[in-house]
């Protein structure tokens, strides 16, 4: 006899809901980028809770606004952004195990702190792979197709063993000022020194124009200088195409830099300042439009 | 091998700084290497691109003191022509531009057709699109640089050329190349293995089939 394998029911997906796991590595020799978890630790995190292999996929909700409803007991963990959790509109705990009934409906609210939060559900979100992974590559089009409402998702089967804990102390993404470390070069040296200068100097402003491949940083209106955009100067273009890093800080002639995501393009022809350390651009994927931030240098 | 030029990316990756006829022989080396167990554990990808090669890797599994040394200590592979395989793609010369390239290389129509068969190309490296390959080793002739506007929609299939270099448009997408054809070749196919048609060091010849 084999076990009823459970579904989760979309009841309603949110503005930008994704199926994500560690993405597929290995593949960019053939102009695959890795994709993946925008938070890799926050999705790590999840699958942990819900005794998960931590490469299990799971749900990237965007903004929140997720309604699910499986079709069997599940136990799931939602981890990253502060989004309000519920169970048939009781409130519940995140970043901890979360039981939930055949029928039920768990809700995620809007998020109040941070922009990505990730469901995990015990057995992982079972959708077929695509070249190894369950993750959406929104820039390539490649694996799952964002959720819609009315979608079905399948679980998969439990891995042995109990979740070792129930929950997580950790703190929600930041709402104010956010530093990001990022290590110099590989191509500083390629830009006007003004420029430069201005990256580790301004206190940037999240362009709402960002998504899973880049946060776009803008400079807040009251430090815009009338003739005095460094980026006029000559000496900012394009250099030859190369490999791009999750985490890479492109600057383009705008002087407007791009700090990249987990879909970022596999190589690329604008010069790269500084990249951020991994744990930074875990917290990079949950800035939130218009949001402060500074790019701090440090020693890899 | 220890005077190449390495720069840390953050704490994931390392760039190597390479000339263009170096990065092929860079990376068949390190892929040999990587797919061979002989790469640090947690070595993600290996990136060829024009001139440099970037070495992606999991913080969490190794770092980049590791594998610089590891790039440091892994002799490049010669690219043997002999032994590197060769695919060819079927081409029409219906492309929008074909006159316009023609013009620019101060050749008939027919000559660039006859320059673009006449010897393989080879596989620089990828990117812009999964399957979308780098195609370097042409006709000099045929060197042409890209539109001023870009096109919005590039047609899958189109074959296309902007300075030393050739494409295959592995689906529609915006794209400012000079497109001189289109074929049938199936550049991108997620259930084929490996889904890219070409890859790294691939020799492609084009062949001229009707209109």
């Amino acid at each position: 006899m084999s076990a009823v394998v459970p579904v989760l029911d979309v009841v309603r997906a949110g503005p930008a809901t994704t199926v994500q796991d560690l993405g597929r590595p290995g593949l960019a020799h053939l102009g695959v980028t890795r994709s993946g978890a925008a938070d890799r630790g926050a999705l790590r995190l999840a699958n942990r809770l819900v005794g998960n292999p931590e490469g299990a996929a799971g749900l990237e909700v965007t903004l929140g606004g997720l309604a699910v409803r499986p079709s069997a007991d599940v136990e799931v963990a939602a981890t990253g952004a502060g989004c309000p959790l519920a169970v048939d509109g009781r409130p519940v705990g995140r970043n901890a195990v979360v039981h939930v009934r055949a029928g039920q409906v768990l809700t995620l609210g809007t998020a109040t702190a941070g922009l990505r939060c990730y469901l995990a559900v015990r057995g992982g979100v079972a959708v077929p792979p695509v070249l190894g992974s369950r993750s959406r590559d929104t820039l390539a089009g490649l694996g799952p197709e964002g959720l819609r409402d009315g979608d079905r998702l399948p679980v998969g089967a439990p891995p042995p063993g109990p979740p070792l804990v129930d929950l997580a102390p950790v703190t929600d993404p930041r709402s104010g000022e956010v530093v990001l470390d990022a290590v110099p070069g590989p191509r500083d040296d390629l830009l006007p020194t003004a420029l430069v200068d201005r990256l580790w100097a301004v206190r940037w402003s999240v362009d709402p124009a960002s998504d899973r491949v880049g946060v776009r940083l803008a400079l807040p209106h009251d430090s815009v200088q009338d003739g005095a955009d460094p980026a006029a100067q000559a000496g900012a273009g394009s250099v030859p195409s190369e490999g791009m890093v999750r985490g890479a800080v492109q600057v383009p002639p705008s002087g407007l830099p791009v700090l990249f995501l987990a879909d970022h393009p596999v190589t690329g022809g604008y010069p790269v300042a500084a990249v951020l350390l991994d744990a930074s651009a875990d917290r990079a994927a949950q800035l939130r439009p218009g949001q402060p931030v500074r790019l701090r240098t440090v020693r890899p | 091998m220890t005077d190449r030029r390495l720069h840390v990316c953050g704490d994931v990756g390392v760039l190597v700084d390479a000339g263009p006829d170096d990065v092929l022989p860079l990376h068949a080396g390190l892929h040999r290497a990587w797919t061979a167990g002989g790469a640090p554990d947690g070595v993600l990808d290996l990136v060829p691109a024009e001139r440099s090669l970037l070495v992606v890797l999991d913080p969490a599994r190794t770092d980049v003191a590791r594998v610089s040394a590891w790039v440091r200590s892994t002799p490049s592979e010669p690219v043997d022509d002999a032994r590197t395989a060769e695919v060819t793609v079927d081409i029409r010369y219906d492309g929008e531009d074909l006159d316009a390239v023609a013009a620019h290389a101060g050749l008939t129509v027919a000559e660039v057709v006859a320059a673009h068969t006449a010897s393989p190309w080879r596989v620089a490296f990828t990117g812009f699109a999964p399957g979308f390959g780098y195609l370097v080793g042409g006709d000099p002739r045929l060197a042409v640089p890209r539109l001023d506007t870009p096109r919005v929609r590039v047609p899958a299939g189109a074959v296309a050329l902007a300075g030393r270099y050739c494409g295959i448009y592995p689906r529609p997408s915006p794209g400012g190349w000079r497109i001189i054809g289109s074929t049938d070749a199936v550049l991108w196919d997620v259930d084929r293995d490996p889904p890219a048609l070409l890859r790294p060091g691939l020799r492609v010849r084009f062949r001229a089939v009707g209109r």
